[in-house]
């Protein structure tokens, strides 16, 4: 099971609130869109997921093959 | 559906090809109606089983999105048609998603006697105390001193208190959450939704847009912010003076009674005595 957090730059309106409560703070709004700085730091606590009014942010477990 | 970049949940619960839906950048209403779309599927109801009323406003657009059997109907009466609709077919499972001026100002009626019939009803308050689609009048659950579109001087009126209102009319459980507190809020929704009586959660919401700027509560961040910092629960607010907790959100569960259910009061005491023959 790996977990990624997925975005979905195309439903982001940029209102910087996952940002904002991210504990480790590795997201960042870029012209009005929420990008990944850091994916090393990102501990897939789903908060962002959570509090995003767009659900353009989340975490995704996929099985790995194998 | 295969292309669509939303997580189990939003592909599970939702009109995907409804999305994404209208409300403004950092609208606290998304965030309360992913939360509640997260409890209705963590109690397991079966989803042919559940109905979502609205009446009209922003927050009332929410059944929109929402892939149940969903109604949006007229601007207040939300829970007028949910009654009916519960009255019809007692064993749906009935959600109200309204919006502090469509469930306190022009609906205020409606949910009182709602309440206290102790009707099978969860009705979710996404309260930003404005009207936000109309263009941020003030409503009952703006603060007194807040300023509106209607209210350029400040609001004169006292506000109501919608877990206090709930309580006093009769509902069986009365909570409040907010857009912040989402773990605590899905929480929330689901004994909401699990109480077999009439059921009401104050979720404090935030609009940007209107309520934000018009008091200088800043942008989405700002507002989320302000709710996290000015929240105490019941049980700290009890041990607190009155003006210590003057401009505070209480939040957490305000009553959870349990009481008899107005649709199976109606099949005992009515219409199985009907089916019987009984005389009156
Ligand atoms: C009978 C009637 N009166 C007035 C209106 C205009 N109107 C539409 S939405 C609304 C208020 C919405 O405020 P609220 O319920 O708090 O929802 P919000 O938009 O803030 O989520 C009003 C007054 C209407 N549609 N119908
Ligand atoms: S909370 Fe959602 S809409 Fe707001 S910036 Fe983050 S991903 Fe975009
Ligand atoms: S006007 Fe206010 S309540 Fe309506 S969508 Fe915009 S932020 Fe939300």
């Amino acid at each position: 099971m790996a977990k990624t957090l997925k975005i979905n730059t195309a439903w982001c309106k940029g209102c910087g609130i996952c940002a904002e409560f991210c504990p480790p703070k590795v997201l960042d709004i870029v012209r009005e869109k929420v990008v990944l700085k850091d994916m090393d730091k990102c501990t897939k606590c789903a908060l962002c997921e959570l509090r995003c009014p767009d659900f353009a942010i989340y975490v995704e477990t996929e099985e790995v093959a194998g | 559906m295969a292309d669509i970049m939303a997580s189990n949940l939003i592909r599970q619960t939702f009109r995907t090809d409804k999305l994404p839906h209208i409300w403004c950048q950092g609208c606290g209403h998304g965030v309360l109606m992913r939360a509640a779309a997260q409890a209705i599927l963590n109690v397991g109801f079966d989803p042919d089983k559940v109905c979502i009323v609205s009446g009209i406003g922003c927050s009332s657009r929410a059944p929109g999105y929402m892939n149940y059997n969903t109604l949006h109907t007229t601007h207040g009466r939300a829970i007028a048609f949910a009654t009916g609709v519960k009255l019809a077919k007692p064993e749906l499972h009935v959600i109200v998603m309204t919006g502090d001026g469509d469930a306190a100002a022009i609906g205020g009626n409606h949910f009182i006697h709602a309440a206290r019939r102790n009707i099978g009803i969860t009705t979710i308050v996404f309260n930003n105390s404005i009207y936000g689609m109309t263009g941020g009048q003030y409503s009952p659950t703006t603060p007194m001193y807040d300023t509106a579109t209607t209210a350029p001087y400040g609001n004169i009126e006292q506000t109501f208190d919608l877990c206090k209102l709930a309580d006093a009319s009769g509902a069986s459980y009365v909570a409040r959450t907010t857009a912040y507190h989402v773990p605590q809020a899905i929480k929330i929704f689901e004994k909401a939704l699990l109480n077999k009586g009439f059921s009401v959660v104050d979720a404090i919401s935030g609009c940007p847009t209107y309520y934000g700027r018009k008091n200088k509560k800043g942008n989405a961040v700002q507002m989320m912010k302000w709710m996290k910092d000015n929240s105490i629960d019941f049980k700290t607010a009890e041990k607190m003076t009155a003006d210590e907790i003057k401009d505070k959100i209480i939040t957490g569960e305000y009553k959870n009674a349990p009481a008899p259910e107005y649709c199976e009061i109606y099949q005992k005491e009515v219409i199985d005595k009907v089916l019987k023959g009984d005389a009156i």
